[in-house]
């Protein structure tokens, strides 16, 4: 059982929760995630380590509550006791030394994630560029702390909202349009939004990391479920993952595969309704 | 006078059509008055073949005869000083090439059904209730086992019963391994794989779920913590696919995927949240107990047709003879001399039918087993909407490569002694870790040796 000791609210459907797990805490890494499982009857459900506090011995998840078991999560409070959290999984990001600048973009909640991302490369003396793109205005979040751990905050929105109109490609492309050489980006959001920033980066050649989310059972390379075509190669995302180069991952098939089962919560949702 | 009927007696089982539609346990149970007419059929030898062939090596003939007297609780006693696991045992061990594949009964007729009569006892003992457990004083050594499956349920419940505080860590959150996630709730019923290891940790055992070894903790730091020895029994993890085009189509899963989201995520309950393909066709790719389960499964939830694609004859499958016998019992279509050579998807990417050549058998293989050699221009589509791959699984990467001085094969199976110690001192392993994927039992009888490895190590320090 592991307590809650901290939630916030981020937007209308974006939690950010505070979770005591001592000895994920010790080890864990940006670019690694967690599995969590709220109740009893729910899914076992990835989340990217948002941050973490090894003092404290808490780790920070931040989540979208979109289906049935993200729901069920968001509905608990400080205090209560998520049933199950596994993890440090995956594999740390890897920078190489060397790296001097580098652009960090997220897309909605996927913001989340890409926040540890420049707090890590920050704090190494990186200079990092950070590109957060929503729909609009009302979904922003973590501003502050971007703002906290980069050089420049660009914020985007699809309708001209807030910040600069238009999407995060539109607004990497005019940093390397005006001339800063990037040694490496990272892109963290709907696989969409990945896919665009990787065909962007590719015709720059830039070297780019994304961080898939494909369906996950155990995250240890059991069940096979997440596997992914990078470089025409099967990879596990929960092992060999979640980090993969950008320019390597088929994410059209990513977009299939995590179709395979949204007719299913799609009448699930339709019950609750 | 023994009971001299060549048949066994008759296990009561759900009929067929009805099972078909249900997750209930397919064989119901011997009742006492069937067990002990069972019993009575065993001949008592003197050399006792059976212990032999029992890789746990159970005192066969001793329960046996407290059955026949009716004396439940000894027989029980007697299992128990042996295997950890009885009721598990009495239903999933393939007897048939065991204990029972030796009985002298067999030689004329049917062996006496040693696994029937195991089963019973341990089922009437845990209905029963208040298994008294002799818990024994501590002998101030602490021994880490990881994985909570067969091979390290059984070391923990050995090395517990020697006085040694084991703590046993477990990936997943529950303990059970592949005992809950593999083996389906209508072969083994979950509640009684719970009940078998409540006892053990009534016997002392500590077991902490969500823990995956290699990442939260590595090998080296549970030795600083203070354990002195280190059992593996981490399992064959990774599902193998076949690699051939379109195999990450929507609807083209591994039969790992496929069983855990029944299994230990109860996909199957319309009350839990898993998500499970409700399938029309399915094929199921290989001809293990596995693929038997998964094709199981699928009829059960609901698939109106589902093949078992196999590209050898029913002669060479693997899977146990009964599973065969239960899977046609219940529909399921066997295509066999059958591989799959593609999968085709529809505009959504979804599966909607496979090709499959035909094979023919040729000279025996480095398997021992006829070769399967393709037979040209005889391809044909076969419709379905699913596939699961239960082509075999390999061994778990993660702690290999988190711990120094952890040897593989190139099969990446943990390298061991003739006492099941790896090439890293106190440190052992046992199970599909060490062995590629093979039984529940055999996992077992590993973790047993292990026990008495890691026993003898420690009292020799």
């Amino acid at each position: 059982m592991f307590r809650i000791v901290k939630k916030r609210k981020l937007n209308k459907l974006v939690f950010l929760m505070e979770v005591e797990a001592p000895l994920i805490a010790k080890k864990a890494l940006a670019g690694q995630f967690i599995i969590f499982r709220a109740d009893e009857r729910g899914e076992r459900i990835p989340l990217t380590i948002a941050d973490y506090n090894r003092e404290n011995g808490t780790i920070t998840i931040i989540f979208q509550a979109v289906g049935k078991s993200t729901q069920a999560l968001s509905m608990l409070n400080e205090g209560d006791y998520i049933l199950d959290v596994v993890g440090p999984l995956g594999v740390p990001t890897h920078i190489d030394e060397g790296v001097k600048r580098a652009c960090i973009i997220g897309g909605g909640v996927g913001c989340a994630i890409a926040y540890p991302q420049a707090k890590a490369l920050f704090n190494k003396g990186v200079i990092v560029d950070v590109i957060a793109g929503f729909r609009n205005k009302d979904i922003v979040i973590l501003e502050d702390e971007f703002k906290a751990v980069c050089n420049e905050l660009v914020i985007t929105t699809d309708d001209g909202s807030y910040g600069k109109k238009g999407f995060v490609t539109d607004a990497l492309k005019e940093f390397v349009d005006s001339g800063r050489k990037y040694d490496v980006v990272i892109a963290i959001g709907p696989v969409p939004m990945m896919k665009f920033v990787s065909k962007l980066t590719r015709e720059y050649n830039i070297k780019t990391i994304v961080s898939l989310n494909p369906i996950m059972i155990d995250g240890t390379g059991m069940c096979g479920g997440c596997r992914v075509t990078v470089g025409g190669k099967v990879c596990y995302a929960c092992v060999d993952g979640p980090d993969f180069d950008g320019h390597e991952v088929d994410f059209d098939e990513l977009m299939l595969r995590n179709r395979t089962y949204k007719r299913y919560e799609d009448s699930c949702k339709l019950m609750q309704d | 006078m023994a009971n001299m009927s060549p048949k066994k007696v008759k296990m009561p089982e759900q009929d067929p059509f009805v099972r078909a539609g249900n997750f209930k346990e397919v064989a119901t149970g011997y009742t006492k008055e069937m067990a002990m007419e069972e019993a009575e059929r065993c001949l008592n030898c003197k050399h006792r073949p059976c212990v032999a062939g029992c890789p746990v090596a159970v005192r066969i003939p001793e329960f046996i005869e407290q059955v026949k007297a009716g004396n439940f609780e000894e027989a029980y006693d007697i299992i128990t000083s042996t295997n950890s696991l009885p009721a598990v045992c009495g239903r999933v061990c393939p007897q048939e090439v065991q204990c029972e594949g030796v009985c002298v009964r067999g030689i004329k007729g049917e062996p006496v059904g040693i696994g029937r009569l195991e089963r019973f006892v341990a089922d009437y003992m845990m209905e029963k209730g208040n298994i008294k457990i002799e818990k024994v004083e501590s002998n101030g050594h602490k021994v880490a086992v990881i994985g909570a499956g067969p091979a390290g349920l059984t070391c923990a419940g050995d090395l517990a019963r020697l006085g040694y505080k084991v703590t046993v860590f477990e990936a997943f959150h529950v303990a059970g391994g592949v005992l809950m996630y593999g083996i389906p709730e209508f072969r083994l019923p979950k509640a009684i794989v719970q009940k078998e290891i409540q006892i053990l940790k009534d016997l002392g055992v500590e077991i902490k779920t969500n823990m995956v070894i290699g990442k939260i903790l590595s090998v080296d730091e549970l030795m600083e913590m203070g354990y002195e020895a280190i059992f593996i029994g981490s399992g064959a993890g990774l599902p193998r696919f076949m690699g051939i085009e379109g195999e990450n189509l929507v609807g083209v899963l591994s039969a790992n995927e496929y069983l855990t989201r029944i299994n230990i995520m109860k996909g199957y309950l319309e009350d839990y949240d898993t998500p499970v393909l409700k399938s029309k066709a399915v094929a199921v790719v290989g001809g293990g107990n596995v693929a038997m389960d998964a094709a199981r499964s699928a009829k059960r939830m609901g698939a109106e047709k589902v093949y078992i694609v196999y590209r050898r004859t029913e002669d060479e499958m693997p899977a146990r003879k009964e599973e065969v016998h239960h899977a046609k019992e219940e529909g399921i279509e066997f295509l066999m001399l059958t591989n799959p050579v593609r999968i085709m998807g529809d505009e959504d990417g979804r599966v909607r039918a496979i090709t499959c050549t035909r094979m023919k058998l040729g000279e025996p293989d480095e398997s021992g087993r006829p070769k399967p050699i393709k037979v040209e221009g005889a391809d044909y589509d076969l419709e379905v909407d699913t596939v699961i791959m239960a082509i075999g699984t390999s061994p778990n990467p993660l702690i290999r490569t988190t711990t120094e001085g952890l040897e593989a094969n190139n099969r990446g199976c943990l390298i061991v002694d003739e006492n099941m110690m790896t090439t890293k001192q106190g440190v052992y392993a046992g199970g599909d870790a060490v062995t590629g994927a093979a039984t529940v039992i055999l996992a077992m009888g590993a973790g047993k040796k292990a026990a008495k490895a890691i026993d003898n190590f420690i009292q020799r320090k």
